[in-house]
């Protein structure tokens, strides 16, 4: 590394199931915005449908992406976390080996 | 009440960066508040520094006049969070260490990635700057009395000290305190807007009398028009490109512009407001412009659900968007169109345009989903650039770097997508609240939220015009110190190798925090007018051009070569404001005429995150390295 960073960065064992769970969490996503896009530019009507107490699949799916936003961020720290610490332990008594 | 409010605000922010500002003697101290913030904290410091002025008064404004449009920068922008949590927050924190372009030039010491993420970084924060600063100028411009020039060169003069006394820590406070304010009351506005409910006779709370616009019946005889009523002559007619033909009716020795309307009952003749350049005095709704009289706020339900004359009285969130989603619901909202009349006058004539509910409550208002090829390719141009752009903006990358290690950047992320996201929620509520409750400013959109607010009386009204002030405050902060960072740390310090201790180096930063404050201000100035959310739009066109691909391809692609980031920066930032520069809303902005604008799309991003993706892969094919390796 030619410059360092703000704080010494420590090693990550966790960092390539981090970033194969981000990247899979992201794709996820991705999709499901596609398909409100598409949506709209393909069968723009379909917006207007009445889905869930007088609101319409605009609205709905508009606070769906906003909301699953949300519930993914909070799987992703959940599962994140459960592997940073599950690695440290690994790493603090290698006599523990990983299960499954 | 709205100026004790105001000051106090403005004082209490700057004691509170006077009393950081011994913590921003270090480099470390200056850039990234010594990197030892809490990442609750840092969170809503996030918040507080995207929830710009563009989102509060921008897409309020917005969705006030052309509905759910306006949404979707809300669903945009809180899109691009995903990206910058499961891509680059993790990664990012750990390679860099005071700017955007220390992250990208980790690996390389490159003077070509240097030199163009400086560069990159200044013209993205400059881009996000201009909205600020117009949004400062519109917000103090009614609150305080004074004029918009005025307004930008107090807020740039009150956010320089801010930047200059404590860099990132005082910028990291004032957001957090914004963030904090502004989800809390507005949601308390929010909840008044439901609770006050949908009236077709909206009257701000009983402080102003509903104004009943008329409609006179007329006849067409060939290309003239007649009103059918007595004591009504036609003085003048107006024939508008596109099909719209405004009439200039005198009553009384009082003249008025009419617009001309087909309806089931035949020909109409609907009132208008307009603004009538007569040499030097200007002339609103046919009488000299006055303290008294001004253009009236507009915004009302024609019809709820069918019937006129109903007052629903309180409801709940999902029955008031449900009322307005009714497709027997009708919304009054109002266009704006501009011509010289037959005498040469100049006017500006605000016409109202009935939509019924079902068809503002989903897109296709402003962006023509349902049109063209170009007009659905500019839809999917927008979307894209702010499903990307967020990821890429300097002043909300650099906030990774204040808090002490990468778990924390991952759950400070997390928590501003939670307090984003529900802010971005109460958008559409209070953007319909002032839709409905005639509480637009026909001349600009930008002020419906704080309008709305003072439709529940003064004290509300003063703690929102502050919060929203707040706002234009935290955000142009962290740009401020971006940009600085840019100048002093990438481009004196590492590009231009001047050697600088500490100290120095601090000062350097403070020095380049008062020129691009001073830049702000001209362009706050220059920009007057313009939808603050429209130009943040292009901002995130620009950032997610010249530096979402970058960041990518460095920590995805192992080929990725120092000159193939250099060059895609450069071709990203290039192509994406010479588009910008050319694009039919720009046209419309020169006073020429959007339909000979030589670039058909107003969003780039469709062309130029593309091909920024494409330069980076060849000419790092055509570079291959050594023996440095990708993250």
């Amino acid at each position: 590394m030619l410059h360092e960073p703000a704080s010494p960065a420590e090693k990550d064992p966790a960092g390539p199931y981090k970033m194969l769970l981000g990247i899979r969490m992201f794709i996820f996503y991705a999709l499901f915005y596609a398909g409100f896009v598409l949506i709209n530019l393909i069968f723009p009507d379909w917006m207007g449908i009445i889905v869930f107490m007088g609101l319409n699949l605009a609205v709905v799916y508009g606070f769906l992406l906003i909301i699953v936003a949300l519930i993914e961020a909070l799987i992703y720290n959940y599962m994140c976390h459960k592997k940073e610490v599950e690695l440290a332990h690994t790493e603090s008594d290698p006599s523990k080996t990983k299960k499954g | 009440m709205a100026i004790f409010v105001f000051v106090l605000f403005v004082v209490f922010v700057i004691g509170l960066s006077l009393y950081l500002g011994n913590k921003a003697k270090t480099s470390s101290g200056y850039y990234t508040a010594g990197g030892n913030i809490h990442w609750g904290v840092n969170g809503v410091a996030f918040a507080g520094d995207y929830l710009s002025a563009a989102s509060f008064l921008g897409i309020c404004g917005m969705i006030a006049t052309v509905g759910y449009d306006g949404f979707l920068y809300s669903i945009g922008y809180l899109a691009g969070w995903i990206v910058a949590l499961f891509v680059v927050a993790e990664p990012l924190k750990r390679l860099g260490k005071y700017t955007f372009t220390d992250a990208l030039d980790a690996n390389y010491n490159s003077r070509g990635i240097k030199l163009a993420a400086a560069i990159s970084t200044l013209v993205v924060s400059i881009c996000y700057l201009i909205p600020q600063m117009v949004g400062a100028g519109v917000l103090v411009e009614p609150l305080l009395g004074i004029p918009h020039a005025w307004g930008v060169l107090m807020v740039g003069a009150i956010v320089i000290t801010i930047v200059a006394t404590a860099g990132m820590a005082s910028t990291t406070y004032v957001q957090f305190l914004k963030g904090f304010l502004l989800i809390i009351f507005s949601s308390v506005l929010v909840g008044a807007v439901v609770v006050r409910g949908l009236n077709t006779q909206p009257d701000q709370g009983g402080k102003v009398e509903f104004y009943h616009y008329t409609s006179l019946p007329a006849a067409r005889n060939g290309d003239q028009i007649s009103v059918t009523a007595a004591d009504w002559d036609v003085v003048d007619k107006v024939d508008i490109k596109g099909g719209l033909e405004f009439v200039n009716l005198s009553q009384g020795g009082t003249e008025t512009w009419w617009f001309v309307s087909e309806s089931d009952n035949g020909l109409v003749l609907k009132e208008t407001q307009s603004v009538v350049t007569k040499g030097e005095v200007k002339w609103i709704n046919g009488a000299p412009a006055s303290v008294d009289n001004q253009l009236r706020q507009v915004g009302n339900l024609e019809k709820i659900a069918g019937k006129t004359n109903v007052n629903t009285g309180k409801l709940n969130v999902f029955s008031f968007l449900a009322g307005i989603t009714d497709k027997e619901t009708v919304v009054r909202t109002w266009k704006t169109v501009n011509f010289v009349d037959n005498s040469g006058d100049k006017a500006t004539v605000y016409y109202p345009y009935d939509v019924t509910g079902d068809r503002i409550m989903r897109p296709g208002l402003k962006f023509k989903v349902e049109g063209s090829f170009l007009e659905r390719l500019d839809f999917l141009s927008l979307m894209l650039a702010l499903f990307m752009g967020t990821a890429a903006l300097p002043h909300i990358l650099i906030r990774y770097y204040t808090v002490p290690n990468p778990a924390s950047a991952r759950k400070s992320t997390i928590v501003a997508i939670a307090a984003i996201g529900f802010f971005y929620i109460l958008t559409l509520f209070m953007g319909l609240g002032a839709m409905v409750n005639g509480t637009i400013n026909p001349a600009d959109s930008n002020m419906a939220a704080p309008l709305l607010a003072r439709s529940y009386g003064q004290l509300l009204f003063a703690i929102i015009s502050a919060i929203a002030f707040a706002t234009v405050l935290g955000t142009v902060s962290g740009l401020i110190v971006a940009a600085s960072g840019a100048v002093a740390h990438d481009l004196f310090d590492r590009f231009f190798k001047i050697k600088m201790d500490d100290r120095q180096k601090v000062r350097a930063g403070k020095i380049s925090a008062f020129v691009i404050g001073g830049i702000a201000i001209l362009l706050g100035i220059l920009f007057k007018g313009m939808n603050v959310s429209f130009l943040v739009g292009l901002a995130f066109a620009v950032a997610a051009s010249a530096n979402l691909p970058a960041i990518v391809m460095l920590l995805f692609w192992k080929k990725t070569t120092a000159k193939g980031i250099a060059a895609s920066i450069v071709v990203g930032v290039v192509v994406s404001l010479g588009l910008i520069a050319f694009s039919p809303e720009l046209y419309t902005l020169y006073g020429l005429n959007p339909l000979d604008a030589p670039i058909p799309l107003n969003n780039p991003g469709i062309i130029s995150i593309p091909l920024s993706f494409i330069t980076l892969v060849i000419v790092s094919l055509l570079t291959p390295k050594k023996d440095n390796s990708a993250v």
